[in-house]
């Protein structure tokens, strides 16, 4: 397919996945409500800290609730297709149909949660605002926030949700993927800044997410937002974005080939 | 009913001899491995150290040859092999062994190219978007098969209005009932114009009406589109009505490859006829297997090469609502099945 077509599929898709949620507006908006709490909690907590303290990491106590407080925005952005729900599709077979279509399944169901995303940010936009006021994290928005920042959250996106289809191919080879994607996220909370920013974290533990694809999703978004990073670091953090999307889906892509080839589909 | 041409393919009205084929099956053969284990704590424990599987040969070097344009239908019990053989054929599921071609692929690539000019419908399952309105998964399915924006209009207004489903199209699908659900999956599988259809029990679970208008449906789009048709079913009234050529599969292999009549000759030798009342001359008795009946009506099974007689007979005693009829499908089947079993 051209890339004239595949746009027009991810259009198709991102389409679906909007009206998807539309038809559930208030379960949405409480599902994105349940997933706003941790960092609320992590909020209060280390915000609480760093008062008590004066700084945690090389985070001012201004700089800490400002993180945390980005963050909302960046879990509700970075949400993607879980490998539950692959275990889901295979065990039940409902991934026989999109097997049968002439379109990557990785574009489709990526492009699907782009849609989501525009209903999602919508509806962060009063929890943010209510989060801002009661906060007042210290951030000063320019024109390079707003740009620096688009980027670098669509980045988190395509590289979250590429992991974690990676992690669903293995769905094909045991239905039971769900543990070891629990394993997965208890490492992206540790080593992505997700808990706390990656400069609290031991120099050895800091070294190992280095080489993960984590922080790209959680603490690079929220730094380039929160004006921590220079233009410079900016440059390179995409660059480290496009870097893994290319690896993983150069992944998916091998993984797909051999991951098809074990779908039995018996009764479904 | 009538469908406009679909695609840039013509019925070739060709002998089946001079149509090229459209599919290809040589010695194609599916294992399954399958996890065994008894039942009760100890096992479950051992299991914990020692998996045990089983494997299942869910079809055995099946050949055969699909020529362009025909429809045929695939017959077997559950577990037979049937939807596996379709499933291969599809791309979906990768074959142990053996080969096939279909369109000049080989499925097993599952290239894009091949994908865009089959479809495989799948009786009681759902491809749609559950939530939403029947035309966004209409207009999904056109971007999906990057169908020109005219090709679309006409099709979808026709299918609709062949199938009747004006008034649906604009229900999420979770609110359709399960034969109003398929006659919009079959549509949207149509929808770019597939040149071969892989049909898996398009009909299960449907009512006698709506199973009829399916039929129908399904039969005016491959005369029209001259697409080639492979179609499973449990219902002999499907296959009765559709497919110009049967086969029979049993246990993964193949039992019987052709007509219908041809099924009839192989496996049965008699027919029934039916007349009012309860006499039965001697001579009728020697002519025939068996009498069965009851005081108003009766049945003899007769040998094919005496019904002529035996109806002679019959029409010189002046009897009334006098019937010949061909042993039932299913029961031919079940015959088939059991002469396999033995």
């Amino acid at each position: 397919m051209n890339l004239r077509g595949l746009m027009s599929v991810g259009w198709a898709e991102a389409r679906v996945g909007l009206l998807q949620e539309m038809q559930f507006r208030v379960v949405g908006f409480l599902q994105l409500l349940g997933f706003l709490i941790e960092p609320i909690v992590l909020l209060v907590v280390w915000r609480t800290v760093s008062l008590q303290s004066g700084a945690i990491g090389n985070y001012s106590s201004d700089e800490i609730v400002a993180y945390y407080v980005v963050w909302t925005l960046v879990r509700a952005m970075n949400l993607a297709l879980t490998p539950y729900v692959w275990e889901w599709w295979i065990q039940f077979g409902r991934v026989s149909h999109m097997l049968m279509h002439p379109t990557s399944v990785y574009w489709r169901s990526t492009m699907n949660f782009v849609g989501m995303k525009v209903l999602w940010f919508t509806m962060w936009l009063p929890v943010g605002a209510t989060l801002f006021l009661v906060f007042r994290p210290n951030i000063v928005f320019t024109w390079r926030t707003f740009v620096f920042g688009f980027f670098a959250l669509w980045g988190a996106y395509f590289v979250r949700a590429s992991y974690q289809f990676l992690l669903g191919l293995i769905g094909f080879w045991t239905t039971r993927v769900a543990a070891l994607f629990e394993v997965i996220t208890m490492s992206e909370i540790l080593l992505s800044g997700r808990l706390v920013p990656m400069s609290v974290m031991p120099e050895w533990v800091q070294s190992i997410s280095d080489f993960l694809p984590f922080k790209w999703t959680f603490q690079f978004p929220i730094e380039v937002i929160i004006g921590r990073l220079a233009p410079s670091d900016v440059f390179i953090g995409w660059t480290f974005q496009a870097g893994w999307i290319v690896v993983l889906a150069t992944s998916i892509g091998l993984v797909w080939k051999r991951a098809v080839r074990r779908y039995t589909a018996v009764g479904s | 009913m009538q469908i406009a041409i679909l695609g840039g393919r013509q019925p070739l009205g060709l002998p089946d001899s001079v149509a090229m084929a459209a599919i290809e099956v040589t010695d194609l053969s599916k294992t399954y491995k399958v996890p065994v284990r008894e039942s009760g704590l100890r096992n479950s424990v051992r299991s914990l150290f020692k998996r045990e599987f089983r494997e299942v040969l869910a079809v055995d070097r099946v050949s055969f040859e699909v020529p362009d344009g025909q429809l045929i239908g695939f017959l077997g019990p559950n577990g037979a092999g049937k939807s596996t053989t379709l499933k291969m054929l599809s791309g979906l599921l990768y074959p142990t062994s053996g080969q096939a071609r279909v369109l000049g692929f080989d499925p097993r690539l599952r290239e894009e190219a091949y994908r865009r000019r089959i479809a495989l419908v799948m009786g009681n399952r759902n491809s749609l978007q559950w939530d939403l309105p029947v035309t966004d998964s209409f207009e999904l399915q056109r971007a999906i098969y990057q169908v020109p924006k005219a090709d679309f209009v006409r099709r979808r207004d026709e299918f609709v209005e062949l199938l009747d489903v004006g008034d649906l199209i604009t229900k999420p699908i979770r609110n359709l009932s399960l034969g109003e659900r398929m006659k919009v999956e079959v549509i949207a599988s149509l929808l770019h114009g597939p040149e071969v259809l892989f049909l898996d029990e398009p009909t299960l679970g449907l009512d006698v009406t709506m199973q009829k208008r399916l039929r129908g449906f399904i039969a005016s789009y491959q005369k029209e589109s001259g697409a080639s048709i492979i179609l499973t079913s449990h219902y002999m009234a499907d296959v009765e009505a559709l497919c110009d050529r049967i086969i029979v599969i049993h246990e993964g292999t193949i039992l019987y490859d052709g007509d219908i009549e041809g099924l009839r000759s192989k496996f049965v030798s008699h027919r029934l006829i039916s007349f009012g009342g309860n006499e039965v001359s001697e001579e009728m008795k020697r002519l025939s297997d068996s009498v069965e009946g009851t005081p108003e009506r009766t049945i003899l099974k007769v040998p094919n090469d005496n019904v002529a007689e035996v109806a002679a007979l019959l029409l010189a005693r002046g009897v009334y609502n006098l019937s010949i009829e061909n042993v039932p499908l299913e029961d031919i089947i079940d015959m088939a099945f059991t002469a396999d079993e033995s």
